[in-house]
């Protein structure tokens, strides 16, 4: 008696599984057919709003196809960590069409001045980027300070690029006083070799400092000092400026630097 | 090489370090002193001039560059705000500008406004607890207790959208956390209203004050090329009479569709320095109203984001003017979700150059005077 | 018969019992009386150490004006002052300079962690130049959580602090 009663349980329990997964399918494709609607509708209102440059991900899209551009990208970013130091010629290619012309213009006649020795990184709405060799920093600068309006330096960044064995180091020029100029912000970049085991201020990691020509990089340049070792010869006090007085350890911004637990 | 360019500033006569060497002493101003906050200032006197100074931040210095390398673009938001607790909306701009520049997403028109409003009410906050501080510093304690009370007024509202009293981490990538409540706009208009009236009675008793004026003014005097050449921003800058504020040369967000003014002074001394604030406090007040009005009535607040949004291959640097100058974000991605290097420009660090400068030939009492008008905030400096 | 007790030879053990009689007939209401003006009037040193600071600022602003609980803040010398407010992180850098800071007050002194920092780190327990917490070089008395605290809380905590110096026996 019982097995028979279970018998007819499952075959009660098998039905309604049946049904219950019609349903669920129907609601499932209703679903679906409701979520490319809005898709739909997303795009079409963003494309009518002009978005700025970016628009390659549909929003709401099945999730297994972002996976693959994940594994693809890895690869295409090893040849542009490298652009800085090669000229990339892909990318200026597809960029020139669109190049803003006052940017342009001023970013051309340093490179027109220093050719083979400065080249041009990006040029952007407002935000430029030229990449000099390590040796023609001081003359560029002298130059960009006498022939362009650029009259102070914002910050100094410093990045770690261990895969190059390279330190890069930004300026980001800004202008004062010349009111066309005011929105520019000049990245003037350079990279220097890096040292497995440093020795901050005796060991190849040397850039001339740019204090002379831009007095405002003082107190940035002894950051970048602590913080990647990168030594300014000629500035007058490569002194610490944020760490402890007896810190030993390696400069905390190197990648190989690690805070406890990452 | 060129010549050397160092500032150098015409000293009293008898005053060159060369001629008077054992005569000078050397002083320790901090890190435990009142006047100093959070950093210590190594000043050489002779009597009671200052000959050399060199201030010796970085005792607040807890990596946060170093720190945003491990987390992704939206679990670094409250961290990097804590720079400058009490102007957290505006610390956090520049980094959510460049954020949404690499990941590429668009905010909505309604977020646009809260944000400039949340932005202006925290400036104003700041601007407070800095005034407040400077007044107490130079003896003048009723100007502590005005500005320190009326600021718990906007406090209140900020606490009314956000949440919280002064860390918000309000903005994110996309928007605005949250959307500002309902009768929230009377109420600003009401509050904003009142505390403009409230600041405008700081004039009589702190502004227009004889002994104020005596003390501050041709102390610590900047030139309008030195203010230039050393790179400094915001109040300091404006107050040596160059005329460059960040709302309006390079607008962000809804700024070019506000009537913004600013303020500029000529004379560069300490008077000049501390009253620029003041005056943005007042302009701040106009732009609320204004966007106020202009604010869409109801909206989308926020664009949603894919979790752990990964921004594209480049790098972005962007600007936005804070309570005290430009605050700059400089982000390099390399497509994950974490930043590739997270450089912080403040402006209490662009300002800090100022100081050695501007103390020199000063008398050691006007050295408060000189240091609290730089706008400086230390833990910013620091970060 | 005193006269014998007292030879020059147990002269100072009888003035050290006298002593002792006499620190038990007084503790009571004589300690009470030091605890009661230790309570009221508690003197923070100026030292700010991040950015929790600006809510200890707060708190002595008009709205909360700590000062009617006996917290008075004023910029005196550190001799002169009993309790430490620990405002927040505690870098390496800055972590010697404090110890100093309470090495020089005169007994009897208080601390209070003030903020999540000074507790364990908060924010920044994986930063590289932060103290997971004060309690490796002050010894604390009353913690104060929050990040910041509001200033309701620190006054609580004040207020717990002086509850704790009223229980204490009196030095
Ligand atoms: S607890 Fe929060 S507010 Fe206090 S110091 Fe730490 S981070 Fe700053």
């Amino acid at each position: 008696m019982s097995k028979s009663e279970k018998k007819v349980t499952s075959k009660d329990e098998d039905k309604k599984k049946s049904d219950e997964k019609a349903i669920g399918d129907a609601i499932i494709a209703a679903a679906n057919a409701r979520r490319e609607e809005l898709a739909k509708e997303a795009l079409a209102t963003r494309s009518n709003k002009t978005l700025p440059k970016v628009v390659k991900e549909k929003p709401k899209e099945e999730k297994p196809k972002e996976s693959k551009p994940k594994e693809e990208k890895p690869k295409e970013s090893k040849p542009k960590e490298e652009k800085p130091k090669a000229a990339p010629p892909s990318k200026t290619d597809t960029e020139e069409e669109s190049l803003p012309e006052f940017e342009k213009s001023f970013v051309d006649k340093i490179s027109s001045q220093f050719t083979g020795d400065v080249e041009v990184g990006y040029i952007k709405e407002n935000r430029t980027r030229v990449n000099v060799k390590k040796e023609k920093i001081l003359e560029v600068a002298q130059f960009i300070k006498d022939n362009l309006p650029f009259d102070h330096a914002e910050s100094v960044t410093g990045v770690d690029f261990p895969e190059d064995k390279e330190i890069g180091v930004v300026y980001h020029l800004g202008s004062y006083t010349d009111p066309t100029y005011s929105k520019q912000v000049l990245a003037l970049a350079t990279r220097v070799p890096r040292e497995e085991n440093p020795n901050p201020g005796n060991d190849s990691t040397k850039l001339p400092s740019l204090r002379d020509m831009f007095y405002s990089v003082e107190f940035h340049e002894r950051e970048v000092f602590e913080m990647l070792g990168v030594y300014f010869e000629s500035h007058p006090d490569n002194r610490r400026l944020l760490l402890p007085e007896d810190w030993a350890d390696l400069p905390p911004l190197r990648k190989d630097f690690r805070n406890k637990g990452r | 090489m060129a010549e050397q360019v160092i500032p150098t500033k015409k000293m009293p006569p008898g005053l060159q370090v060369e001629n008077v060497d054992d005569r000078i002493m050397t002083l320790n101003v901090g890190p435990q002193h009142p006047g100093s906050g959070h950093m210590r200032i190594i000043v050489k006197i002779d009597g009671d001039y200052i000959v050399d100074a060199d201030p010796d931040p970085g005792y607040v210095h807890r990596g946060e560059e170093k720190m945003a390398e491990s987390r992704n673009y939206i679990t670094n938001i409250p961290h990097l705000e804590r720079p400058v607790i009490h102007d957290s909306c505006n610390i956090l701009y520049p980094y959510v500008l460049g954020v949404e520049d690499l990941v590429g997403i668009e905010v909505p028109e309604r977020a646009k406004y809260v944000r400039v409003i949340a932005a202006e009410l925290n400036r104003c906050i700041y601007i407070q607890y800095w005034l407040a501080i400077y007044g107490i510093f130079l003896g003048h304690s009723t100007m502590f207790m005005w500005p320190a009370g009326d600021r718990e007024l906007l406090i209140d509202l900020m606490e009314k959208i956000t949440g919280a009293r002064v860390t918000h981490a309000y903005f994110i990538p996309g928007g605005v956390r949250n959307d500002v409540p309902a009768n929230f706009e009377d109420v600003c208009l009401r509050q904003v209203n009142y505390f403009e009236k409230r600041i405008k009675e700081y004039a009589d008793i702190f502004y227009d004050n004889p002994i104020l004026k005596a003390r501050t003014e041709d102390t610590g005097v900047l030139s309008r090329e030195d203010a230039i050449r050393l790179g400094t921003t915001g109040s300091v800058l404006r107050a040596s009479g160059v005329d460059y504020d960040l709302r309006i040369k390079e607008p962000y967000d809804v700024y070019d569709e506000l009537d913004v003014h600013t303020n500029v002074l000529k004379s560069g001394d300490s008077y000049a320095r501390s009253k620029i604030p003041w005056l943005d406090m007042l302009e701040s007040c106009n732009i609320i109203r204004q966007a106020l009005e202009k604010m869409p009535k109801s909206g989308s607040i926020r664009t949603k984001l894919k979790p752990n949004p990964k921004g594209r291959e480049d790098e972005v640097y962007r600007r936005v003017e804070s309570g005290r100058g430009s605050a700059g974000c400089h982000i390099i991605s390399r497509g994950k979700p974490e930043p590739y290097r997270l450089k912080l420009s403040v402006s209490s660090f662009r300002n800090l150059i100022a100081l050695p400068y501007l103390l020199k030939g000063e008398k050691l009492g006007n050295m408060p005077a000189v240091y609290w008008s730089l706008n400086y905030w230390p833990v910013e400096a620091d970060r | 018969m005193l006269k014998e007790l007292v030879t020059p030879q147990n002269a100072n053990v009888f003035v050290g019992k006298l002593g002792d009689i006499l620190y038990k007939a007084v503790d009571q209401p004589l300690g009470m009386a030091i605890n009661w003006g230790r309570m009221w009037s508690l003197w923070p040193v100026h030292i700010e150490t991040a950015c929790c600071s600006v809510e200890f600022g707060a708190a002595s602003s008009p709205r909360y004006d700590v000062e009617r609980f006996g917290i008075i803040e004023a910029f005196g010398s550190l001799r002169q002052c009993d309790l430490v407010v620990v405002q927040g992180t505690i870098t390496r850098k800055m972590a010697p300079r404090l110890r100093l800071v309470y090495d020089q007050m005169p007994e009897p002194k208080y601390v209070i962690a003030m903020g999540a920092c000074a507790i364990t780190g908060g924010l920044y327990f994986d930063s590289y130049n932060v103290l997971p917490g004060i309690d490796g070089i002050l010894p604390v008395d009353v913690y104060v959580p929050g990040c910041p605290p509001r200033p309701e809380t620190l006054i609580q905590g004040c207020m717990l602090l002086q509850e704790k110096i009223k229980r204490m026996k009196a030095r």
